[in-house]
């Protein structure tokens, strides 16, 4: 539904993008990942036909954005990083203007505005101007204009940047029952754990090229498989149970500072090496608090393609602190 | 749909959305609305006893045509600053994501500054009249006389259109226009006699087509006082001299815009 290939765009001194590729199948929702300053936005300009690449080309529901793009943009609902909404207006009025600007007509562009404002639950706002919106509000009503159309492809960039948790919830939500009613998606988000989430596909970027392409799952797997985690009970035991855990480890075993937690990456089948490692630990008398196998996270994905942590993963880590806290 | 009615059906939409702002924001209303009074009555009184316009006419009488010129051409600043807000804001990335016609959102912005423009010239009159201004032609005439200020506030809309683009905000755009447009109006026949000029700075008056606007509407109204303008041709033939000036105009500038708001994208 949405392919690219060797999109290339370049600012005075910056190439924002490098020959990136791009590919969507029908029904799918990719996910693309990167920090700030990747390319996202420009990769997603360059497919709404908002900005023309300098080299490479750009299918979207059969349409080729460059040659076509009134055609492709008929195909397609963007949301953009910015709510992209009168604030003048009331969320009808919004919506109906859209509609029409989609040459919907007037009596079907109120209608369809009616009824996107029931299914975004601001039936009740619908009357007041946006600027009275809420963050969350406003992003809903953006999002509901992209869909006025129902468009067989949507876009959406970085649909919860900004957004605080609950209002990033409400958002998951949403995208989730349009993936479930078979929209093809391309999301762009610096949140690994949404991309997570909600997507099927990942590509990951970072100065304006793809560094890495999968599953959620086979991204995880790069970074080399599971780790051990285990917390002792008696620093003491912490010479013994290293001992131990160097038998299955693969490089040298984490030590924390206090010396009671301890990790270890292993390969092949994890839980075997835990077993392995709890009877050990058994037979020295080692007392744990916690033993676990931990699968990487996309932060330690991102980390370990890039060599770079990113202010965004940091940025993560403080939402999920929070949302721990809440 | 042929491309030019579409470009007509979305810009009457955008229009509508730019009319909404009247009510939202009463601000605007009262800007549209106020200045004008204020400039008949300033111009009226502060130099109705001072200048003696040529002819039988007095000075209030005469004065009016001036400020309606002055006024419409102003009104185009709001124009200019509408759209650099309007660049700034998120809302552009709708619009241009959208399968509507390009110069929608230009054709949308210069037809509601006409009906704000209409507004102010129904207040700016209504004014005149009290202060003593008198339509003296006939009324197809004076129709024609508001007809000749709307088309050319028309023209100058799509100039500041251009030039909205350009700025990278709103506060700039007024200022900007300032300096144009105020040296453009004072240098003309709105507010003084063309006579009361000398040398070069008279054939500049007598070729402005702010002095032509004027000097058509004042006779389209009857108020020359039965006096003759000065010889140059621009002022013998004053709304065929500022109808041939909105022709190269818009000719000029609607593409001119256009282009520049295909090329511009949000910041």
């Amino acid at each position: 539904m949405i392919r690219a290939s060797g999109l290339t765009k370049r600012y005075k001194a910056v190439e924002a993008l490098r020959g990136l590729d791009l590919a969507v199948p029908e029904g799918k929702v990719l996910a693309l990942l990167g920090p700030n300053g990747a390319g996202k936005t420009t990769a997603v300009r360059c497919l709404t036909t908002l900005l023309k690449p300098d080299a490479g080309s750009a299918t979207v529901a059969g349409i080729d954005v460059l040659a076509d793009p009134a055609g492709a943009r008929a195909k397609i609902g963007l949301s953009g990083q910015y709510a992209a909404v009168d604030e003048h207006l009331t969320g009808y009025e919004n919506l109906v203007m859209v509609g029409r600007l989609y040459h919907l007509g007037k009596s079907r562009a109120q209608a369809r505005a009616r009824e996107l404002l029931e299914r975004f639950d601001l039936s009740e706002a619908a009357d007041r101007p946006s600027k009275t919106y809420s963050g969350g509000m406003r992003r809903r009503l953006d999002l509901a204009g992209a869909l006025v159309a129902a468009p067989p492809v949507l876009i959406l960039d970085e649909p919860t940047t900004g957004l605080d948790v609950r209002s990033r919830q409400q958002m998951w939500d949403v995208i989730r029952e349009l993936v479930a009613s078979g929209a093809t998606l391309l999301l762009t988000t610096q949140y690994l754990e949404e991309a997570d989430r909600l997507a099927d596909d990942i590509v990951v970027i970072d100065h304006g090229q793809a560094i890495a392409h999968g599953t959620a799952d086979e991204l995880k797997a790069t970074t080399g498989g599971e780790r051990i985690e285990v917390v002792l009970a008696d620093v003491e035991d912490r010479d013994a149970a290293v001992r131990t855990l160097t038998e299955i480890a693969v490089g040298d075993v984490r030590v924390s500072d206090n010396g009671r937690e301890l990790s270890v990456a292993v390969s092949g089948r994890g839980a075997g090496h835990l077993l392995h490692v709890l009877q050990g630990f058994e037979r020295d008398s080692v007392t744990v608090l916690d033993a676990g196998l931990r699968r990487p996270t996309l932060d330690d994905v991102f980390l370990s393609l890039t060599g770079h942590a990113t202010e965004d993963a940091v940025a993560g880590t403080d939402d999920k602190n929070k949302e721990l806290a809440k | 749909m042929s491309t030019a009615t579409q470009a007509l059906t979305d810009g009457w939409v955008v229009a509508q959305r730019n009319l909404i702002k009247i009510k939202r924001v009463p601000e605007v209303l009262v800007f549209v609305l106020i200045s004008p009074i204020m400039f008949v009555l300033l111009f009226a009184f502060v130099f109705g006893g001072a200048i003696d316009p040529p002819g039988s006419v007095n000075y209030k009488e005469w004065l009016i045509a001036g400020i309606f010129a002055q006024t419409v051409v102003f009104g185009a600043t709001f124009t200019g600053a509408g759209l650099a807000e309007d660049m700034q804001k998120g809302i552009i990335d709708r619009f241009r994501s959208l399968p509507m016609s390009s110069s929608a959102v230009l054709v949308g912005r210069t037809t509601s500054d006409v009906v704000y423009n209409i507004l102010s010239l129904i207040i700016m009159a209504l004014t005149g009249l009290l202060v003593g201004w008198r339509i003296r032609e006939g009324v197809v005439d004076a129709i024609l006389g508001f007809a000749l200020l709307l088309l050319f506030a028309y023209a100058v809309s799509w100039v500041m259109a251009f030039v909205g683009m350009l700025v990278p905000s709103v506060e700039v755009i007024n200022n900007a226009s300032f300096i144009v447009i105020m040296p453009l109006t004072f240098v003309s026949n709105a507010f003084v006699p063309t006579e009361t000029f000398d040398g070069a700075l008279r054939t500049i008056v007598e070729w402005n087509p702010v002095s032509t606007l004027t000097q058509a509407s004042r006779e389209l109204f009857g108020n020359t006082g039965g006096f003759a303008p000065t010889d140059a041709w621009s002022m013998q033939n004053p709304v065929l001299y500022t109808l041939i000036w909105v022709g190269v105009i818009l000719l000029v500038f609607a593409p001119l815009a256009v282009r520049q708001y295909r090329l511009t994208t949000s910041k």
